[in-house]
């Protein structure tokens, strides 16, 4: 699945590859034109796109066994507002892209510690109370976000705006992002069974030997490191980290060492399509994929809500 | 074989200013029960016992080790808890939940063997739910999920039980099925501290019983010398009948 995805995503543009020409291009013939296109500007999108989709679907499988809310997603803790602020205001000043993946980079971890540092206040730490810190955060953000835009003169608009709604085209390269995905599927696969018994409460997990504050610590910092890395890549992209989760647990069960790898398959495969529908639909023009994802998430997520009752 | 010993253990009830210091040693063998009105501190107790929760002075001893010394990871395994109140966010199936259980023994890349599943179904077996094992957690019935927790302990196979009223929810039959099996646990090796509410359970079941007090005063020992009519009417502010029949005493409320 993942790998046709990916075929595809080589071969759809607004030049087409045939499959015959993409497999010569594969295996080093073809023309020119097509090893360009094929090696040089499609190659890293494709793989910048699947590496954001993994990332978010794992962040998003992540939070929501963090805050024991199957609802939950870093997007709706404000992460990606903290992030789209930095973004903008290094837009606004005028920085180069670098400053402006850093800015957002940053923007996310002030988010982060800012949602947690609120939420932990006199020492209670509950998933709801973290969950509505975020919401109203991410409302706060929102307001800024909106200001920012009324102030802002004409000409920038348009770079923002497809930068608020996720773009895959930001993505100068796709190797920081795969690169920190695959280190952290290493790092919290071994974890993937303390994980599955956190999801019954935190209490029922310390009985079981768990050790509830460092695990919920270290989960909520990766999570909010591949969200930065997710954001910094290709902007904000929302749904995926809620409903490839979502969907995987209805059909797969709610064994996390099951979920997190298959997150990374099905959320790199579902934002590589959609990057390449947005390429095409309109082609040679380009939609932001976070439209894309998002024309696709919000009925299929009241169609999962729906069917749930 | 394994002991749990409270050295002058006072437990963190919000609001209250003191309370009687516990200097309980419970081993092997003993099935203890937990007497005391709403609000007295039961589950405090239970859940300080567990190491849970941070006592207000005083310590828990787990085989001569205090509790807060040690790894959560080394308590889960010579210790196990069942909850009064579980949460259920994401579906479940009763199989999976029971396997749960087995978590404190496999290292991080282990996954459950046929060893630890057959241990499941045994415990299941046990508690007469091994007809629900696909059954997703959250369309049983309460009595049912409580046996399903019971199992998920029996799984783990910790040699201290600790239970927060076991019997909630259960039918008559299971009431009974479920004291029966914590007693031949408790022959078999095992220490038993469970809370109640059914003072003709501790009667018959239990070996020694520990009354919490609300304002804080404890009194424990062998049940026959804790469960005198007068004491109880104390402890829960409410006149008893007390029969005896066949050796057995029975109590019943007063109007």
């Amino acid at each position: 699945m993942a790998l046709a995805a990916m075929m595809l995503a080589l071969a759809m543009g607004s030049v087409t590859v045939p499959l015959p020409d993409l497999w010569q291009v594969i295996q080093g013939d073809g023309s020119a034109l097509h090893r360009t296109l094929v090696w040089e500007l499609r190659l890293p999108r494709a793989v910048a796109a699947f590496a954001t989709g993994g990332l978010l679907a794992v962040a998003g499988a992540l939070m929501q066994v963090l805050l024991r809310n199957p609802l939950a997603d870093p997007y709706i803790l404000g992460l990606s507002g903290g992030a789209a602020v930095g973004a903008l205001l290094a837009m606004l000043a005028g920085m180069g892209t670098l400053l402006i993946s850093g800015s957002a980079f940053a923007g996310a971890m002030l988010a982060t510690l800012l949602v947690f540092g609120l939420a932990h206040g006199t020492g209670s730490w509950t998933p709801s109370r973290l969950l509505l810190t975020g919401v109203v955060v991410a409302s706060g953000w929102g307001a800024v976000i909106t200001l920012m835009l009324a102030i802002t003169p004409s000409h920038k608009l348009p770079g923002m705006l497809y930068w608020l709604m996720g773009d895959v085209s930001y993505a100068r390269t796709p190797w920081p992002a795969l690169s920190v995905l695959v280190v952290s599927i290493a790092l919290i696969m071994p974890l993937a069974r303390n994980l599955n018994v956190l999801a019954r409460g935190p209490m029922q997990a310390a009985a079981l030997g768990v050790s509830v504050r460092p695990l919920e610590w270290s989960v909520y910092l990766l999570a909010s490191l591949l969200t930065a890395t997710a954001v910094t890549t290709a902007g904000s992209i929302g749904f995926v980290g809620l409903i490839v989760p979502h969907m995987l647990r209805l059909v797969l069960g709610n064994d996390q060492r099951v979920i997190l790898p298959a997150s990374v398959l099905a959320g790199g495969t579902l934002l590589v399509l959609a990057d390449t529908l947005a390429r095409t639909v309109i082609a040679p023009e380009q939609l932001p994929v976070g439209v894309i994802t998002a024309l696709l998430g919000v009925p299929m997520f009241l169609y999962l809500l729906h069917r749930s009752r | 074989m394994s002991t749990l010993r409270t050295r002058d253990l006072i437990i963190n009830i919000p609001e209250r200013r003191d309370g009687f210091a516990l200097n309980m040693t419970i081993e092997s063998g003993q099935v203890w029960g937990v007497l005391g009105p709403n609000g007295a501190g039961k589950t405090t107790l239970l859940h300080t016992l567990a190491g849970l929760l941070p006592a207000r002075s005083g310590w828990v001893e787990l085989n001569n080790a205090p509790v807060k010394e040690l790894k959560r990871r080394a308590i889960a395994r010579q210790l196990g808890l069942v909850f009064q109140e579980r949460q259920d966010t994401f579906p479940a199936t009763v199989m999976e939940t029971a396997l749960i259980g087995r978590h404190p023994w496999l290292s991080p890349w282990e996954s459950e063997q046929g060893e630890d599943q057959a241990l499941a179904e045994q415990a299941l077996r046990a508690l007469d739910v091994e007809g629900l094992s696909n059954r997703l957690l959250n369309t049983l019935s309460g009595g049912e999920r409580q046996r399903v927790a019971i199992a998920t302990l029996m799984t783990q196979n910790p040699d201290i039980w600790l239970l927060d009223e076991p019997t909630n929810h259960l039918d008559l039959h299971h009431q009974v099925k479920v004291m029966n099996l914590l007693r031949n646990q408790a022959q078999s090796g095992k220490t038993v501290f469970m809370c109640l509410h059914d003072l003709n359970m501790a009667a018959r079941w239990c070996s020694h019983v520990l009354l919490l007090y609300t304002n804080g005063d404890a009194c424990w020992g062998a049940t026959e010398s804790m469960l005198v009519p007068e004491a109880l009417e104390r402890l829960y502010n409410q006149r008893l009948i007390s029969l005896k029949k066949d050796g057995l005493s029975v109590f019943v409320p007063a109007q």
